[in-house]
């Protein structure tokens, strides 16, 4: 990372994260919103199965969000860990008889070993490099799992997996069961990242985004660090994939494909790269787009591609960051 | 006749075809490589300049009459062109920010360009024919050699050394190396440094419609001709390292073998074996095969 980015990242932060009390009640008030609004978005007629994928997006970018945003790291192949979660929670729901929490959790912590292993590679360089083995290494996994089809279906993937019941009790068949699960694990994870990112962690984490030469030569062994940040990402984007492969009853090639990696990125960025709301946000808008768009067929990737050019032209700080910035100096 | 139980027929057969990759790993990786050098972005959009340049040849050929010779002339071109208005416009305001702004950037107008051509042409091929003077082949006792093959590698040799030798050993070759390495004391010296990078751009994107060109006969011209292959070339990129010019090509011929080979003796493993020597050039030396640590 040179200077120009760490100086855009520390606007950033001081934006959206001041360690200040009010800062922190500020974000309680939000969350709170946000979460009263998921919580009656159903019974104003907003359709529970986007809402259920929106929330496994949102995770999936808030997860992202957690390496590029406070880690620096722009990974290009998470989808190998979405992908390879969805494919561990279907295959166990399924194949195995698990039941839904204990497939999530399997599949949750078959992503953060991936992670561990992945991360150990990609590691070892930095910046454009570390995006470029990134994508290479998830592009691999994708071939691995076009051919294991024993495991993974192939180009059919797994299907109907079953919902099964929720720690024995609630009936995830149900469409508004599932989605309350959806909503907890979404929100569950959510604060874990907030409070991950205000961790004593989260702060050296930052120190190493901003200057990381000064990290090291305060005695703080930045790899580690870093490591520790990327199987973290992974663990709960791969909370993500797996969730998902339960709502969706389906776990497919197309979460492992390399374009996932790609509309994640984009995500974080719409919303504001180092925001704790943009990649909420982003996912959100994107997922809509996607939903609304679906007949244009082909042209959704020319919209994309429009939108992630226009964010890096003239977004860079995501539609929060940019909402941040203004309302300081509003209040100014 | 057989080596190692493999039927020679077939091994050749498989190297030739690795070959022919190689040849195209190794000019997309060159292409990648002088970009990077001078503007320390890691082009995205090359795959999807690969494919305009097969489109361009398609174009030509369909719109105007105007053959496969004119095309390798005309389609790199083009699309330099463009390349060099994308850099004017769009790149130029990222060199001040973060390298990987320029990734994302790129990564955007790859999706915009393949979507749009997806959109108008699908994702099944349009056949190219290859140029009468190349049909046909030679048979040389233990396998056939179809003509445009031989020539893809040839030709491909001759422009990925050709490009060697203008950095390497060229008066405009040390400017540009001079400028990768301190790009503010060579514009002192009165060299139009801004210049020099737009038509850098321009020429590695050049390159990439060469390659596109070169493919369209084989390949087939398909708007996605270019979004896997990029991947693979951007491992292939990683392997070598990309401190040098002729590490990019050398990596790209040689991965390029290799990979033919895995699918005569490991058919399982050719889709991943690049990959999975990525991993390993990773551990045991993470610059790279030709790169120096920084």
């Amino acid at each position: 990372m040179d200077t120009t980015a760490a100086a855009s990242h520390d606007t950033r932060a001081g934006i959206i994260e001041t360690r200040t009390a009010r800062g922190n009640r500020t974000f309680l008030v939000a969350t709170l919103v946000m979460a009263l609004m998921f919580v009656v978005a159903p019974f104003v007629g907003v359709y529970p199965v986007f809402l259920m994928k929106a929330l496994c997006f949102a995770l999936y970018a808030c997860a992202f969000n957690l390496l590029i945003g406070y880690g620096g790291l722009l990974s290009f192949g998470h989808a190998m860990f979405l992908g390879v979660a969805g494919y561990a929670s279907a295959y166990t729901a399924k194949n195995w008889g698990f039941p839904p929490e204990l497939a999530i959790l399997f599949a949750t912590a078959l992503s953060a070993l991936l992670g561990l292993v992945s991360g150990l590679i990609a590691i070892r360089r930095q910046g454009i490099y570390f995006a470029m083995i990134t994508l290479a290494l998830s592009q691999m996994i994708f071939f691995f799992c076009l051919q294991a089809t024993s495991i993974t279906g192939g180009e059919d993937g797994i299907q109907s997996v079953p919902r099964g019941r929720m720690l024995g009790v609630l009936d995830l068949s149900n469409t508004l069961v599932m989605y309350y699960v959806v909503l907890a694990i979404f929100l569950a994870a959510f604060l874990l990242i907030h409070r991950i990112i205000h961790s004593p962690f989260g702060n050296v984490l930052k120190t190493i985004r901003d200057n990381e030469p000064r990290a090291i030569s305060l005695g703080y062994d930045a790899e580690r660090y870093k490591l520790l940040a990327f199987v973290l990402s992974a663990t709960l984007t791969g909370l993500a994939g797996a969730t998902k492969a339960i709502v969706f009853q389906l776990a497919s090639l197309t979460d492992v494909h390399w374009s996932m990696s790609g509309e994640v990125v984009l995500m974080t960025l719409l919303g504001g790269m180092g925001t704790i709301f943009g990649p909420v946000v982003g996912a959100f808008i994107l997922i809509g787009m996607e939903n609304y768009l679906a007949s244009f067929g082909q042209w959704v990737t020319v919209i994309t591609g429009v939108i992630f050019v226009f964010c890096v032209m003239a977004l860079r700080k995501g539609i929060v960051g940019e909402l941040g910035a203004w309302w300081l100096k509003r209040g100014k | 006749m057989q080596i190692f139980g493999i039927a020679t027929q077939a091994l050749f057969g498989q190297l030739l075809i690795g070959l022919i990759n190689g040849a195209f790993y190794a000019l997309l990786s060159l292409g990648l490589a002088v970009i990077f050098g001078l503007l320390n972005i890691i082009n995205f959009t090359h795959g999807a300049q690969y494919m305009l340049g097969a489109f361009c040849a398609y174009f030509l050929l369909q719109g105007a009459g105007i053959g496969y010779w004119w095309s390798l002339l005309v389609a790199p071109i083009a699309v330099g062109i463009l390349g060099i208005v994308i850099e004017k416009t769009m790149l130029k305001r990222l060199y001040a920010l973060d390298h990987l702004y320029g990734l994302l950037l790129t990564f955007g107008l790859a999706l915009v360009l393949q979507g749009v051509f997806t959109n108008y042409y699908g994702s099944s091929g349009l056949p190219y024919r290859i140029p009468d003077e190349l049909s046909g082949g030679f048979n040389l006792g233990f396998m056939f050699l179809p003509k445009y093959r031989a020539w893809v590698i040839v030709a491909s040799l001759i422009v990925c050394l050709a490009t060697w030798f203008v950095i390497e050993r060229t008066k405009l070759g040390s400017y540009l190396r001079a400028a990768t390495e301190n790009p503010a004391l060579v514009q002192a010296f009165g060299i139009n440094v801004p210049r020099m990078v737009t038509l850098t751009y321009g020429f590695g994107v050049g390159l990439a419609a060469f390659a596109g060109v070169m493919a369209a006969p084989i390949y087939q011209v398909n708007p996605q001709m270019g979004a896997n292959l990029i991947i693979v070339v951007f491992a292939v990129v990683v392997i070598g390292g990309m401190g040098s010019i002729m590490g990019a090509i050398v990596t790209g011929f040689g991965l390029g073998v290799i990979e033919g080979l895995t699918k005569v003796f490991y058919p399982e493993a050719s889709n991943t074996v690049i990959f999975v020597i990525m991993v390993i050039v990773l551990m045991l030396k993470p610059a790279g095969l030709f790169g120096k640590e920084r």
